[in-house]
């Protein structure tokens, strides 16, 4: 600190090595914009060597007939045919319907248990920090090791979830699989993804939480306002804005997903747990369709931004309120 | 807080009784959301049999066969042959031979976990030292179309990681980058840029500009005020993003999967995929789900303070 604020002409001097006082000297002449422009411009070059020059690339493609596992043929151009081909479909409509359903089913959840935890964390009683770490480890593990250690859990006869479930319920533990049944998968891959991001919403909503001053309770307690009723009309309403944060976050995590899942049921049984994410991967890493995928990408992203855009709107209106 | 202690039932300051209906509620929750990985790290210490027997055990007697078969590869024997060899050495040697195999060299965990360092270290230096800079450039000095550039470097993580692999995947094919680990650090970089600059504008932003002001007129240069001034305050910052840039290419799968197959690849790809004989090898991968997770265990108990702001990409800060 002392250096801040009376800095001698020593402390400037005796910077360190001849070498590195000429490179002082040399810069001092740069000017703010220019030190600007250099800050910002190494950024700017690696988002655009990865991932805006490979996005036109894809754009390009996406108008190909390319297929990789047939490179040898001549490129030809064929239109719009791939997005006619994509939005005419009707598996890829089932499978974006699969992927909003997984995204409103988790997202409910997770708001749920999230906003709820939250609530009692809130109330601060004894140890509450070290139990709110213990809650917040799954969402920063691996997805991919997630999916992975859950197909574990829950065979059927080896993984213990079956068996607690048994425990409760008195159903036989190989009497039902949570990964294999196709009334079960979609809510497997649900309750693993809310397992793993409850928590997310949770530490959201104490920020909202905790952001609500105290004096506005005690104005309440001042006008006999019930618990139920100090609930909905400070509570609720000062959270919504963070509450919706998460849900967007969430919402434009989930739509993407593809980790978790591919690793816990592939898809499967059958396309029941095919995300478009999975669709995706299928169409341009096993079937080596690259236009065709190209062109599904696309729509994907585009869909995730207009959605993003027109949510961020919406939560801007929220938050003026 | 006087006011609200007075009255008993105020939710500024929760009566005992709900507090303790609510820590028991909590303490619930915890239980149940970390017995999936308690399940894991015990499963580590489970010989094959009692892996898989049926009902599960939850009582076993412990064994580091899982982890002394992550580690090495191994060929089954017959009886008379291991009788024949010298006796083992090690004590792993030993647990080997028990079960009628020979240790036949090393597996590929170690070069995995190094890839995982080296392309987890590498990218978080890149994506903080270039993050920095452009943060720094974001909050302190006026930038034309500001709101759109940083909107703009947001952006680039909408994409699903599969789409960007795509395209990525064919020009790493031209450019000879397919399963390197360059490779791997610069996409993993890209990712994490933008996450760092958004985070770092943020704690830059939280240092006062008199600082620097104070510098600059006593004859520091903007360089020498960066340097001396404003990255000694921002330290922690700088050190929280680093650990979120970490824990992102610690984890990540898509890209690693589908753009590596063996010299660059990562942990995340391969631990589904050690194999013991008849399917996976669950004491292993147990283990090496293990081994993996618990640095992130302790980043997350290093990070509290700034989960939420690295989480949120420094939307909500407190």
């Amino acid at each position: 600190m002392t250096t801040i604020s009376q800095p001698d002409d020593a402390t400037v001097a005796g910077m360190g090595e001849p070498a590195r006082s000429r490179t002082t000297r040399r810069v001092r002449g740069l000017s703010d914009r220019t030190i600007a422009w250099l800050f910002v411009a190494p950024t700017i070059a690696l988002l655009l060597a990865i991932n805006i020059f490979p996005l036109v690339w894809m754009i390009r493609l996406s108008f190909t007939s390319l297929n990789l596992s047939m490179s040898y043929l001549p490129l030809r151009f064929v239109g719009l045919d791939n997005f006619t081909d994509i939005l005419g479909d009707e598996d890829v409509w089932m499978r974006l319907q699969t992927t909003a359903q997984f995204v409103i089913w988790s997202v409910t959840f997770q708001v749920i248990i999230g906003f709820g935890l939250a609530l009692l964390i809130n109330r601060q009683f004894r140890g509450h920090s070290f139990w709110t770490t213990i809650i917040l480890l799954p969402m920063m593990l691996s997805p991919a090791v997630v999916g992975n250690f859950w197909t574990l859990l829950l065979q059927p006869q080896i993984g213990p979830f079956n068996s607690l479930i048994s425990l409760f319920t008195g159903v036989p533990p190989s009497a039902f699989s949570m990964t294999g049944q196709v009334s079960l998968a979609p809510w497997t891959i649900v309750l693993v993804d809310t397992w793993m991001w409850a928590p997310y919403v949770m530490l959201i909503c104490l920020a909202g939480l905790r952001s609500i001053p105290d004096y506005i309770y005690e104005a309440a307690e001042v006008d006999r306002a019930s618990a139920w009723r100090q609930f909905w009309s400070i509570t609720l309403p000062m959270t919504v804005p963070f509450l919706m944060l998460a849900v967007l976050f969430r919402a434009i995590e989930n739509f993407k997903m593809f980790d978790m899942v591919n690793l816990l049921t592939s898809g499967g049984p059958g396309s029941t747990t095919e995300l478009v994410s999975i669709t995706l991967k299928r169409a341009a890493f096993e079937k080596w369709r690259t236009g065709y995928s190209s062109a599904l990408a696309i729509i994907l992203f585009v869909t995730v931004f207009g959605a993003a855009n027109i949510y961020v709107k919406a939560l801007n209106k929220v938050k003026q309120r | 807080m006087t006011a609200a202690t007075s009255t008993a039932h105020s939710i500024v300051e929760a009566s005992p009784r709900s507090k303790a209906l609510a820590g028991a509620l909590v303490i619930l929750y915890a239980v149940i959301t970390i017995l999936p990985l308690l399940w894991i790290v015990a499963t580590a210490f489970k010989s094959q049999s009692d892996a898989i027997a049926y009902p599960p055990k939850v009582i076993f007697e412990p064994t580091l066969e899982g982890y002394v078969n992550l580690f090495t590869v191994r060929t089954r024997q017959t009886p008379d042959f291991i009788a024949k060899l010298p006796p083992p050495e090690t004590w792993y040697d030993k647990l080997v031979r028990q079960r009628d195999m020979v240790i036949a060299g090393p597996s590929k965990v170690v070069p995995r976990f190094v890839n995982s360092l080296i392309i987890g270290f590498g990218s978080t230096f890149l994506a903080v030292f270039l993050g920095t800079l452009a943060a720094y450039a974001f909050s302190r000095f006026r930038i034309p179309l500001a709101d759109d550039l940083l909107f703009f470097i947001l952006s680039t993580r909408m994409m699903p990681p599969v789409a960007v692999a795509i395209p990525i995947y064919l020009m790493y094919r031209q450019l000879n980058l397919t399963d390197t680990r360059l490779g791997m650090i610069l996409l993993y970089t890209a990712v994490n840029v933008s996450l760092a600059v958004w985070l770092l504008k943020g704690f830059i932003d939280e240092i006062p500009r008199e600082y620097e002001e104070a510098a600059l007129v006593d004859g520091y240069t903007r360089l020498q005020a960066l340097r001396k001034v404003v990255l000694p305050q921002a330290v922690t910052g700088i050190a929280a993003t680093a650990i979120f840039c970490l824990i992102f290419s610690w984890n990540e799968y898509a890209f690693a999967v589908l753009l590596t197959s063996g010299e660059a690849q990562t942990m995340p790809p391969f631990i589904p995929f050690i194999i013991g004989e008849g399917g996976q090898d669950w004491p292993a991968v147990a283990a090496a789900t293990t081994l993996f997770v618990v640095p992130i265990v302790l980043f997350t108990v290093l990070l509290r303070k700034h989960l939420l702001r690295g989480i949120t990409f420094g939307a909500v800060r407190k």
